[in-house]
């Protein structure tokens, strides 16, 4: 026999049974303690906004969500593709679980984002450029789990679902683009938004951060322990899946059993 | 080259002695035009403000209801596992259905436009400008539209699914068709960019769309 590679073995739903049962408590627990942490840095030891006041804590839950949606999409196109080309059946259980967990996350950004816009900007919602990009991408993800959950042949709806899912990808830049414009300087390019009021990222940008360290610090730890808190919730789900799946084939296989068994009688 | 121009006529045709997919997008389109000002109140100069979204939308709409219709029935009566079996590919195949959607569907959405142009008072450059953005525009609109009719063809419920998984597909041509409208008839500013951009969607489309059907389409026909 030819001897398995790391992935291959992960890829074992038996084995990816067994390791995710030792290693999911570890996750759940280092998830829940890290958020903690990162809660009581956030709400005791960060400063208080001398603007925004004490809607600024908003921001430890709100930015992290906003990221974990995007990165549940990126990990649901993966798996989409990596499925359509080994047609792995844990692939596919990874695109479904990520597919309902990432919404979640990109649902509790445009919750905490409207309970922040009402303090800041007087208003729930605003046609803000990144705030519209985020509502389609919670359209995008919501499309496909429609699709995936209104076809009946399940091996036909994992493949129109990880199709859905790669289209996304294709047509995601274009939508960015186009609601959030584009600036190339050293291209000489420059697309204006469509419509911008929500602060450009500043976390995450070319030449450093731009916020300082005492809320940096607490944001980061949050990210880390939501970013955890994502993996036990898709890991959660994927064995959730997987089990499913296993009771739907002993219920065929048990029918069978019966059928056959009828007919042998009906026989004599 | 003749087996793809055979299946377009023969769609073509079809929809036109049919005559239901076309006069209930038209009808639809012409209503949501109608009603709208009612709605609003008929202050002329509200009108034509809004007048490019309003029918950027209401033709969004219009050819969203006849989507389904590209694969659905040829599916449902077993033309198209037949059409599949042909020396066609099976690219070239959804390329012509939607090329014939955009013939029969978009085409006479955009010849009434401006009809419509005309209740909302537009004047004639912003209404031509806007039958440009329209005419590049729905070639987006069909060639998008017939993944959503592929993914969608042994779905339950019909016509919401498509809509929800649409809509952000077309959300980019809807901006840049509104976006050149709007510069032009409020100067100044430069629509080229934003013409140019539209231009180049309708052609990403025509490239992503064939083939994305295509795949989905696949692994339903035995």
């Amino acid at each position: 026999m030819k001897k398995q590679n790391l992935m291959q073995k992960i890829a074992n739903p038996k084995f990816f049974m067994a390791l995710t049962d030792k290693l999911l408590p570890v996750i759940t627990f280092l998830a829940i303690g890290i958020v903690a942490i990162g809660m009581y840095l956030a709400f005791f030891v960060a400063p208080v906004d001398y603007q925004q006041g004490h809607t600024v804590k908003i921001m430890f839950l709100h930015v992290p969500s906003a990221w974990l949606g995007m990165m549940g999409y990126a990990l649901m196109a993966i798996s989409s593709l990596s499925y359509l080309v080994f047609h792995h059946p844990l692939a596919d259980v990874s695109a479904r679980s990520c597919a309902i967990v990432g919404a979640v996350f990109t649902l509790l950004a445009l919750i905490t984002g409207a309970l922040w816009g009402k303090p800041m900007w007087g208003t729930y919602w605003v046609w803000d450029a990144r705030l519209t990009s985020v509502l389609i991408l919670f359209f995008l993800y919501l499309g496909i789990i429609a699709l995936r959950s209104s076809i009946d042949d399940e091996a036909l709806a994992s493949k129109q679902a990880a199709i859905m899912a790669i289209i996304g990808v294709a047509i995601l830049p274009f939508i960015k683009i186009s609601v959030e414009g584009l600036n190339i300087p050293w291209l000489g390019l420059n697309l204006p938004s469509w419509n911008t009021l929500h602060q450009p990222p500043s976390v995450l940008r070319s030449g450093g951060p731009t916020i300082h360290s005492s809320i940096l610090v607490p944001l980061l730890i949050n990210a880390l322990g939501f970013t955890l808190m994502f993996f036990a919730l898709h890991l959660k789900a994927m064995r959730n899946e997987i089990l499913r799946r296993k009771i739907k084939s002993l219920k065929l296989a048990e029918i069978a059993r019966i059928r056959s068994y009828e007919s042998t009688i009906a026989n004599f | 080259m003749r087996s793809f121009s055979i299946l377009l006529l023969r769609d073509i045709r079809v929809a036109f002695r049919e005559g239901e997919a076309i006069g209930t997008a038209i009808g639809f389109y012409l209503i949501v035009v109608a009603l709208v000002p009612i709605a609003v109140g008929p202050d002329p100069k509200l009108l034509s403000k809004i007048a490019p979204g309003i029918l950027w939308v209401a033709l969004l709409l219009s050819a969203l209801l006849s989507l389904k219709r590209i694969f659905k029935t040829d599916f449902e009566d077993g033309t198209l596992e037949i059409i599949a079996t042909s020396s066609l590919p099976l690219e070239l195949t959804t390329a012509a259905k939607s090329l014939a959607h955009w013939l029969t569907t978009s085409l006479p959405l955009v010849l009434f436009t401006p009809l419509a142009g005309t209740i909302y008072d537009l004047d004639t450059i912003t209404c031509l400008v806007l039958i440009l953005t329209m005419l590049v525009g729905t070639l987006a609109i069909s060639f998008l539209g017939s993944i959503a009719a592929a993914l969608t063809l042994q779905t339950r419920q019909g016509g919401v699914l498509v809509a929800i998984i649409v809509l952000p597909l077309y959300l980019p041509t809807l901006i840049y068709g509104t976006v050149t409208v709007s510069i032009t008839s409020m100067p100044p500013g430069d629509p080229w960019p934003s013409f140019l951009l539209l231009c180049s969607l309708s052609l990403a489309s025509l490239a992503i769309g064939p083939w994305a059907s295509a795949a989905a389409l696949r692994h339903q026909l035995q």
